[in-house]
């Protein structure tokens, strides 16, 4: 696998982005204040209305290094692709596959095997981990029901019948996933996912792993020559990236959530961190976006090995293997995509 | 001859890739996939030199003309030669600007050292097809440049070569038709291949993705 390079990460709004030679020059109001060379990155997230010189985006796009602005709060607002990586009949037939229904259910249902498998792993870790801490008997009984899922799932060629399948088995994770937040009780609970906005601390932490992570699986699936907007599972919606959002179903639990209940388990974050609005909205402080942050770069230069290619690399990789492996799917190399199943 | 638009030309230095490994090939040329490592990355910045298509050198007995652009008919491939030498001789053709006549020689430049391989001369003999096809003469020699050592080899480009280089453009026009990527054969020559992010060798040995997948369930 190649190696997973670094991702600049721009959180100041008033910061300009330049090209010099080789190198990404960040300036304020006239005075430069870092410059990094490009070929360490592979990535820049720019955080807030931050502006980025034609000639910097030319260069990031030539060499396959994305840009990605985002609002100061983390929703997305554009991405600066390149070309797209020629490959016409991959996207054809991604298209066309997309277009049916039957044959988009026989993908889909692989990428909520996952989803499922990998939320049953972590149940079952914990369990294991800390069987003083947790309702074990609770636990037991969501991953035994999550494992039937998995076999009816398996089987399912119905799209309508997956989304139902997998809103229940959301319904058994979601129950056992505040029981899993083993500190901080009182300022950190999960009670029913809440977006726009997230209503409590842990939701607005979901929120942010899970755009952070949409944003590299659309990278990943664009640097392989997929069309990140046109999924199987998730179906067309303008401005909607569908396959990015498919393809990270099987990443939410053990790559978005296991790191946030990581950072309130051992305390990374705390209550301090976050602001409450009038309306109940709940917001991330700058100073705590930046923990994130780095707490998020360090996960992804974390080694594993995955699981079906039985090779190690780090975890910011993944989103870009699973890419390249439903890729040589559907160039028929492979009989079945092959959902990331950790254990 | 409806087939014969340039529009289905396929690019010639895709020769070389074709036979070090047709995946290889498929996944440049048809998948448009491509990923720098140094040996390419070598090979481009050789190629800024003789990618110079308004120089041309009269020395003597000798025109050297570098980054020309050739194309074949009969292989429906077109490309550009590093450089094409033309060498004063009473046999050879008449140049529609020079005085005299010439006998053609196309010289390709390489990164490295000769190769025991024929893929290098593959591609040489078939823009020795382009250059009889387009100035109507014979080309019978031409030469490598090594940069690592420096120098030219000389290679003879017989009948029997420039057969089999028409037996490789048909069969890459018939992949290319089926926009087809043909499975991962595996060997020694993954280990120097640039697209082996892309390529995924390991996957020829993989089990099947379902006995993976009931596999991790059984556990």
């Amino acid at each position: 696998m190649r190696k997973l390079l670094n991702t600049l990460f721009v959180t100041q709004p008033d910061v300009y982005l330049s090209l010099d030679g080789g190198n990404v020059v960040m300036n304020k109001e006239q005075e430069k204040l870092h410059r990094i060379p490009l070929h360490n990155l592979e990535s820049i997230v720019c955080f807030g209305y931050t502006g980025a010189s034609p000639g910097l985006m030319g260069y990031c796009a030539e060499r396959s290094i994305s840009i990605v602005f985002l609002t100061m709060n983390g929703r997305f607002l554009a991405r600066v692709i390149g070309e797209s990586k020629g490959n016409v009949t991959l996207r054809k037939t991604q298209y066309r596959i997309s277009d049916d229904e039957e044959k988009s259910a026989e993908i889909a249902r692989n990428f909520i095997v996952g989803k499922l498998f990998n939320n049953r792993s972590i149940i079952d870790r914990m369990a294991r981990d800390y069987p003083m801490r947790v309702d074990v008997e609770q636990f037991k009984k969501a991953s035994k029901s999550l494992l039937s899922s998995i076999r009816e799932i398996r089987e399912c060629t119905d799209l309508e019948l997956l989304r139902g399948w997998e809103g229940q088995a959301a319904i058994s994770y979601n129950r056992v996933f505040d029981d899993m937040i083993l500190q901080q009780k009182d300022n950190f609970y999960f009670r029913h996912r809440s977006r726009r906005p997230p209503k409590d601390n842990v939701n607005a932490m979901l929120s942010f792993a899970y755009t952070l992570l949409a944003n590299d699986m659309a990278a990943a699936l664009e640097t392989v020559g997929l069309d990140a907007y046109v999924g199987f599972l998730h179906r067309d919606r303008p401005g909607r990236a569908s396959l990015a959002l498919d393809v990270m179903e099987e990443l939410r639990g053990v790559y978005a959530d296991k790191f946030v209940l990581s950072l309130i388990n051992r305390k990374e974050m705390t209550a301090d961190d976050f602001v409450k609005k009038e309306n109940g909205a709940v917001l991330m402080t700058d100073e705590s976006r930046k923990t994130f942050l780095s707490a998020w770069q360090m996960k992804k230069q974390e080694k594993m090995t995955h699981p079906y290619l039985n090779e190690k690399m780090s975890w910011g990789l993944v989103p870009y293997a699973q890419a390249l492996l439903l890729a040589r799917f559907l160039r028929g190399d492979l009989d079945e995509y092959p959902p990331f199943l950790w254990k | 001859m409806a087939n014969n638009s340039e529009e289905t030309y396929l690019m010639l230095s895709g020769l070389q890739h074709f036979q070090f490994c047709k995946r290889q090939w498929a996944l440049i040329h048809i998948e448009q996939q491509w990923e720098e490592n140094v040996k390419t990355v070598e090979g481009q910045h050789l190629h800024q030199k003789t990618d110079q298509p308004f120089i041309r050198e009269k020395r003597g007995e000798k025109l050297v003309v570098r980054a020309m652009p050739v194309q074949s008919r009969e292989l429906k491939l077109s490309g550009i030669c590093d450089v094409v030498e033309f060498v004063q001789d009473e046999s050879g053709v008449e140049l529609h600007d020079s005085p005299g006549k010439y006998i053609v020689h196309p010289v390709e430049y390489k990164r490295g050292k000769p190769k025991k391989n024929d893929a290098d001369l593959v591609q040489l003999a078939a823009q020795a097809i382009c250059l009889e096809e387009m100035l109507l003469c014979k080309v019978d020699v031409g030469y490598f440049f090594y940069n690592e050592i420096k120098r030219r080899v000389e290679v003879s480009l017989t009948e029997e070569l420039k057969d089999s280089v028409r037996d490789i453009a048909r069969d890459m026009h018939q992949y290319y038709e089926r926009r087809h990527t043909p499975k991962v054969k595996t060997g020694t020559f993954c280990k120097s291949c640039s697209l082996q992010h892309i390529c995924l060798p390991g996957l020829m040995s993989k089990r099947s993705v379902k006995s993976y997948i009931e596999g991790s369930l059984a556990e």
